[in-house]
């Protein structure tokens, strides 16, 4: 485990908040500029920055997210230079805050799983959130993470049968991704109402914190869930503001979230 | 015999690398394709749905103008072109929208490259009384309109996908994408034999009913088996159906031809098993064509059904096991063997199935006088006459001008 992103946690628990994770895609419009995006998301409130990197063929993303990674791989971003350029940029201006890589497993057979769980703790990354791996085809990644103290956070989805969900929350590392609608990532102006069962369910299992995303743009929607989760995960929200109307505009979205997050 | 070292898997390659959401229907459509194939009736019924409706078993056509000009082995012609709607993709949707009912699925939705599979899907669900979308790569929909009219007649809804190449991979992430969306009530039928498991199970067995045919036909017709048999590959649906009942025969050699494009050397083609990496491409671990960073590459191929970076993971480790030989027909190569078949033959093959008789010559003289070559006849070229005949339209034969 590496440890910094149960501290962050325990951290907001203390303060009586939840947590805020917040997406942007690494190279979004291109590697420096978008370490000004992740600087100004925890500016905002964001606790925790999972860092996209960019594949050709997001199968779980929606056309928001799809059209940054299609920026970034026009600006040349790959995962190492995320890792070289993008990471240590971002643990400069955000020294407290907890990052997480979020990309395909493509992308990470390509470098080499070993060879990338050593480079990304050196670099400083906490966890990897990769969401084509599902339990079956983990277990040897895993390990490997395991071994450097890189976590790999598991997905759960709505359409997950609950003793599947308690295995997976069970096997939770840093903590447990709630995907809370059936389908890509995105903006939604409604959650399924039986979400809040399912987080209680996974959160019981779970030894790691849980949180909420897919589709969540609201302080509203955020302080509901947030009875339920330890935190919430926006993408979207941000990747669409940022690259409309630049940093400023996605820090404003997430001190907004942020205040639906303080009990 | 089988290739499936464990469910799912076939050596390194297979399994089931998808979002958690679809994990679940997966799951589902493994137990219901189990619990199928183990019900007679359900077999039975594919059975006569494939004699009554698609016109099976397809005939085994000696080409004797073609075993002449090439003077080599026997050339024998299994003739996937002419079961209904004119390819052997129609083998593998009448088996899974039939599933998908017994599934009490309301809805399908299909990926298509050349259209081909689209429109196998679309006509699969007119006759079972099931709403079709299919999603298809915007540079298809313009270079394959004979098979959008088709699929938009047949009452199927075609989406163009205009994301990255706008070509078949792209349209298989947006079908996968609309899956996870609305995977309760709807079936994803995949056409080739590549995907999350058990879908590279699921399309090879029910193509496997060429290579069955074949057997019984070879025995019929010259009294043992092929010696060789050749089949293009594109994602591979056609080779695996054709090959796989032979895998277990040492003495029949299996050769796959992938699209070699403008040339191996130009990175425009589609060969995948020639010099693809091991990657994660639609939810299985394979052959893919990629940068050194992981992301995929643009395929190119002439024939839109080939033009895909990747392959079925079964074919990937029939390839790297050395049990099928793997071979390359560039663009120019497989037009040449449009026309060579065309006026040899009188059978106007799909751009795909071109590229595996543009290395039959070559084979035929290989195996020598006396033996027999089959080529699997995969789909008729009507869709492909405005790609072809945009680079002009060689001089007629034999008569004066």
């Amino acid at each position: 485990m590496s440890g910094e992103i149960a501290q962050t946690f325990a951290r907001a628990k203390a303060r009586g908040e939840g947590v805020l994770v917040t997406y942007a895609m690494a190279g979004d419009p291109d590697l420096p500029r978008s370490v000004d995006v992740f600087a100004a998301l925890v500016e905002g409130g964001a606790d925790v920055l999972e860092i996209g990197v960019a594949f050709s063929d997001p199968i779980a993303d929606g056309p928001v997210i799809q059209g940054a990674a299609e920026r970034a791989l026009k600006a040349g971003s790959t995962l190492k230079r995320v890792l070289d350029e993008v990471v240590p940029a971002v643990r400069k201006r955000c020294p407290q805050t907890p990052l997480v890589i979020m990309t395909y497993v493509n992308v990470i057979m390509a470098m080499g799983e070993a060879r990338y769980a050593k480079l990304a703790r050196e670099r400083g990354v906490s966890g990897t959130i990769l969401p084509d791996l599902p339990p079956e085809e983990s277990a040897s990644l895993r390990a490997t993470f395991d071994a450097e103290g890189l976590d790999l956070i598991p997905l759960c989805a709505p359409t997950t049968p609950p003793a599947r969900a308690q295995a997976i929350a069970k096997e939770g590392r840093g903590f447990v991704y709630c995907v809370s609608v059936s389908g890509v990532t995105g903006v939604r102006t409604e959650l399924p109402p039986d979400l809040s069962q399912r987080l209680d369910l996974v959160r019981k299992a779970a030894p790691v914190p849980v949180v909420a995303g897919f589709g969540i743009s609201t302080a509203e929607q955020a302080r509901v869930l947030s009875a339920h989760a330890d935190g919430v995960v926006v993408g979207s929200a941000l990747v669409r503001a940022a690259h409309a109307e630049g940093p400023e505009a996605a820090k404003a979205i997430c001190a907004d979230i942020k205040r639906g997050l303080r009990r | 015999m089988t290739t499936e070292t464990a469910a799912g898997r076939f050596g390194r390659y297979g399994g089931r690398y998808v979002p958690e959401t679809l994990v679940p229907a997966l799951q589902e459509l493994e137990e219901a394709y189990a619990a199928a194939s183990a019900d007679p009736a359900f077999g039975e019924e594919i059975a006569r749905v494939l004699r009554e409706y698609v016109g099976r078993p397809t005939t085994l056509t000696p080409a004797r103008r073609l075993t002449e000009a090439w003077g080599g082995a026997n050339v024998w012609l299994k003739r996937e072109d002419l079961a209904h709607t004119g390819a052997h993709k129609i083998n593998n949707t009448v088996g899974q929208v039939l599933l998908a009912k017994r599934m009490g699925k309301k809805r399908i939705i299909a990926e298509t490259g050349a259209g081909q599979h689209g429109v196998a899907t679309a006509t699969a669900c007119a006759l079972f009384g099931l709403p079709c979308e299919v999603y298809m790569g915007a540079l298809d929909v313009e270079r394959q309109a004979l098979n959008v009219f088709r699929m938009r007649a047949l009452g199927a809804v075609v989406r163009p996908v205009e994301s990255g190449s706008r070509t078949l991979k792209d349209a298989m992430n947006e079908a996968m994408r609309t899956w996870v969306s609305q995977v309760s009530d709807t079936h994803y039928v995949i056409g080739s034999a590549a995907g999350p498991h058990p879908y590279p199970t699921v399309v090879r067995d029910f193509q496997a009913v060429i290579g069955r045919e074949l057997r019984t036909q070879a025995q019929a017709a010259f009294g043992g088996l092929p010696d060789a048999i050749i089949a293009c590959v594109g994602g591979g649906s056609n080779a695996i159906g054709v090959l796989h009942p032979f895998i277990g025969d040492a003495s029949v050699r299996l050769v796959g031809v992938e699209a070699g494009g403008h040339g191996l050397h130009t990175k425009q083609h589609g060969a995948s098993l020639t010099l693809g990496t091991e990657g994660v491409l639609h939810g299985s671990r394979s052959l893919v064509l990629q940068d050194e960073d992981g992301q995929i590459q643009e395929a190119h191929s002439i024939s839109a059904g080939l033009d895909y970076p990747g392959v079925g993971p079964e074919l990937a480790h029939l390839a790297k096991t050395g049990r099928m030989e793997v071979r390359i027909a560039t663009d120019d190569e497989a037009l040449s063997a449009f026309y060579e078949v065309a006026r040899l033959e009188g059978i106007l093959p799909a751009l795909e199935t071109s590229h595996a008789f543009a290395r039959g010559r070559e084979l035929a003289r290989e195996l020598g006088a006396g033996k027999h070559l089959v080529i699997n006849c995969s789909g008729r070229g009507d869709k492909d006459v405005a790609t072809i005949s945009a680079r002009g339209v060689p001089p007629p034969v034999g008569v004066k001008a």
